[in-house]
């Protein structure tokens, strides 16, 4: 691509991206939401958080050796830290340096 | 100054958010620039577009040649899921004034998991929080790119495992999502539909199949979900 080319795709996607972003807003600008709406408002973020984790982990090949083990391992770490100490800096720190090691070492 | 206060909240909350984007956007940077694009695309890609999944992607358009409508498709679908993170902040985001416009650029995943999660202070300005909340997240961002654009091809040091800090992030902010709620349905739900979409769908499109059969799921099961 010549550089006009790559400063419209940016300017494109830089449009595209916020409308994504803005269009729920937009939508419901005026009117109370409906109830549906109000429904997911309130239960969609513990939906998403669930798959937020499965989607960091999508590059895993969980069909060859050590299928996924080590991330399982990372996950059940991190959660174990922040259920005992209840610091979610230590439990995010210390997951993430535990994996680091067994992706490193091991 | 006048909002210490709600800066220092927003820096401590945002600091697992900072590892994960610098080691993200650092990756980024360096995959740009090992294409001979210029640097400089880093930082404007990282203030204007503010997208990691869609910054990757553009690489490839760029490559590619691809055209604009196409670039505007893709893109599209890339962050479509992002159109369903709005509706859970449509109350919270309601007085924030001039600063709305922002906002809502500033919703990543992470940055929607955060504020999704985090209790609100009442004694603090909530629109300032925000605020600050989005302005370092992407400040980490810009960071990221422009360091893995300008030194990434002439430093070595071993990062690998690094980027786990966002599964972590996500970790953490599930089970304060389970403290609030206290209903395992939900969790199921989205487990079950991101495992199934793992599994079936090919792994760029894996984010918004699961979220739309989770949408539809949630529907589904709604009276369990809302016991």
């Amino acid at each position: 691509m010549s550089s006009l080319e790559i400063y419209l795709a940016i300017l494109v996607m830089a449009v595209v991206n916020y409308f994504t972003r803005v269009f729920p807003f937009i939508f419901f600008i005026k009117k109370e939401p409906p109830l549906y709406i109000i429904f997911i408002e309130k239960y969609f973020p513990p939906v998403i958080m669930m798959i937020l984790i499965v989607y960091t982990l999508k590059d895993i090949d969980f069909k060859i050796y050590p299928y996924g083990f080590k991330e399982l391992l990372g996950i059940c770490v991190t959660a174990f830290l922040h259920l005992s100490i209840k610091n979610y800096l230590i439990s995010i720190f210390g997951g993430t340096i535990f994996y680091m090691a067994l992706v490193q070492y091991l | 100054m006048k909002y210490e206060k709600e800066l220092k909240k927003a820096f401590s909350i945002s600091i697992p958010v900072m590892m994960g984007y610098i080691v993200l956007g650092f990756a980024f940077g360096l995959l740009l620039t090992s294409f001979n694009y210029p640097w400089y695309l880093a930082p404007i890609m990282s203030i204007f577009i503010y997208a990691g999944a869609l910054q990757f992607v553009a690489i490839n358009f760029f490559n590619a040649k691809a055209g604009l409508i196409d670039i505007a498709i893709a893109s599209w679908f890339v962050n479509i899921r992002q159109s369903f993170y709005g509706l859970s902040l449509l109350k919270r985001f309601k007085n924030s004034g001039n600063f709305k416009p922002f906002l809502i650029f500033g919703l990543t995943d992470e940055t929607y998991a955060l504020l999704t999660t985090i209790k609100d202070d009442e004694s603090l300005s909530k629109k300032h929080y925000y605020l600050f909340l989005g302005l370092l997240n992407q400040l980490y961002w810009i960071i990221g790119c422009t360091s893995g654009a300008l030194i990434g091809s002439y430093v070595k040091f071993n990062t690998a495992g690094l980027e786990f800090s966002l599964t972590a992030l996500f970790v953490v902010l599930c089970i304060e999502q389970y403290k609030n709620l206290k209903n395992i349905y939900p969790f199921i739900i989205g487990a079950i539909s991101s495992i199934f979409a793992l599994i079936f769908v090919s792994s760029d499109k894996m984010l918004i199949v699961s979220i739309v059969s989770s949408l539809i799921l949630m529907f589904f099961l709604r009276k369990k979900v809302e016991a």
